[in-house]
């Protein structure tokens, strides 16, 4: 498995997802934005966490602009595929990799505590070493993670099951009090229809070292690696 | 040749930026406020003195950049 990492400007989380990779058995690249081509063999492209552009104009809406988006898109239909956390989910959405928009939190208060999460399907290369309906205990960082999409684009995201990860409980209940943000259907991350592109708000980063809170976040990357290996 | 661009929410689109605002107008005692939904403006100046290639332009910079037509609505205006 070989990740190439973007980094924009104002990106902070790179370093963090890399090390995620790199744990669960992955070549990490980073890539400047500025780059118009990914690296050869390129098997995952990360849009990591951050503030890019000091989220001026709307988050994610210039660094979704990059020259690097143009390769980005490229590798996504191909069927390559592409992990967007955080300020990379806001980037996924300007760019045009997933449909919706993440807006000013309903509460409008930034959001950083520990957030479970229901893994909404296992059969996807994102989530295979989870169980279907897991509760993971991840975390949350953000002011922009109130996913919105229009009516219509809402119902194919349900009815063609693209739904990767609802704010829940911690028993796994997705109820309008575990949703910390405002975001439509309790919505947390979501996939293209190939499942070749996933944004998530939430930082799996985060968690995956008993050291430092917890290690549900692992699964995720150790997915990708075994998805790649299969 | 100057132009201004105008960025809105669309209609139905929940704006919670507005309503902080809305309640701000209301507590500072401002009679008459019934909503408030917040935009953005930008001044833009072009090299063109060309109507037709300005207005051309500033659609391709809101549809390309300025606004993200998922959730805005934006309006043009092009000055002396």
């Amino acid at each position: 498995m070989k990740a190439a990492v973007i980094t924009f400007p104002g990106s902070n989380r790179d370093g963090d997802v890399a090390k995620a990779l790199k744990q669960a058995g992955a070549a990490v690249v980073p890539v400047w934005h500025a780059d118009t081509e990914l690296p050869a063999g390129t098997d995952l492209v990360v849009l990591p966490g951050g503030f890019s552009y000091g989220d001026y104009l709307r988050t994610g809406a210039i660094a979704g602009r990059a020259h690097i988006m143009d390769a980005t898109r490229a590798h996504a239909a191909r069927g390559g595929y592409v992990l967007g956390i955080c300020n990379g989910f806001q980037i996924a959405c300007e760019a045009g990799l997933l449909p919706g928009i993440l807006v000013r939190n309903a509460h409008l208060k930034f959001v950083c505590k520990r957030q479970h999460l229901t893994v909404e399907r296992n059969d996807t290369p994102f989530t295979r070493a989870y169980a279907k309906g897991q509760a993971i205990d991840v975390c949350i960082a953000h002011g922009e993670g109130n996913y919105i999409a229009d009516a219509q684009t809402l119902a194919r995201l349900e009815g063609e099951g693209l739904v990767a990860f609802r704010y829940a409980d911690a028993g796994g209940k997705v109820t309008a009090e575990a949703n910390p943000n405002g975001s439509l259907n309790n919505i947390a991350g979501i996939y293209s229809p190939g499942f070749n592109v996933l944004g998530l708000m939430p930082h799996p980063e985060n968690l995956i070292d008993s050291l430092v809170g917890g290690t549900d976040g692992r699964g995720l990357f150790e997915s990708l690696v075994a998805a790649k290996a299969a | 040749m100057k132009a201004r661009v105008t960025v809105t929410l669309k209609n139905g689109v929940l704006d919670p930026q507005g309503k902080a605002i809305e309640g701000a107008l209301k507590s500072l005692g401002i009679d008459g406020v019934e909503a408030v939904r917040q935009g953005k403006v930008f001044d833009i100046e072009l090299s063109t003195a060309d109507k037709a290639a300005a207005e051309t332009a500033l659609k391709a910079a809101c549809d390309k950049l300025l606004a993200n037509t998922v959730i805005e609505n934006y309006r043009v205006e092009i000055g002396g």
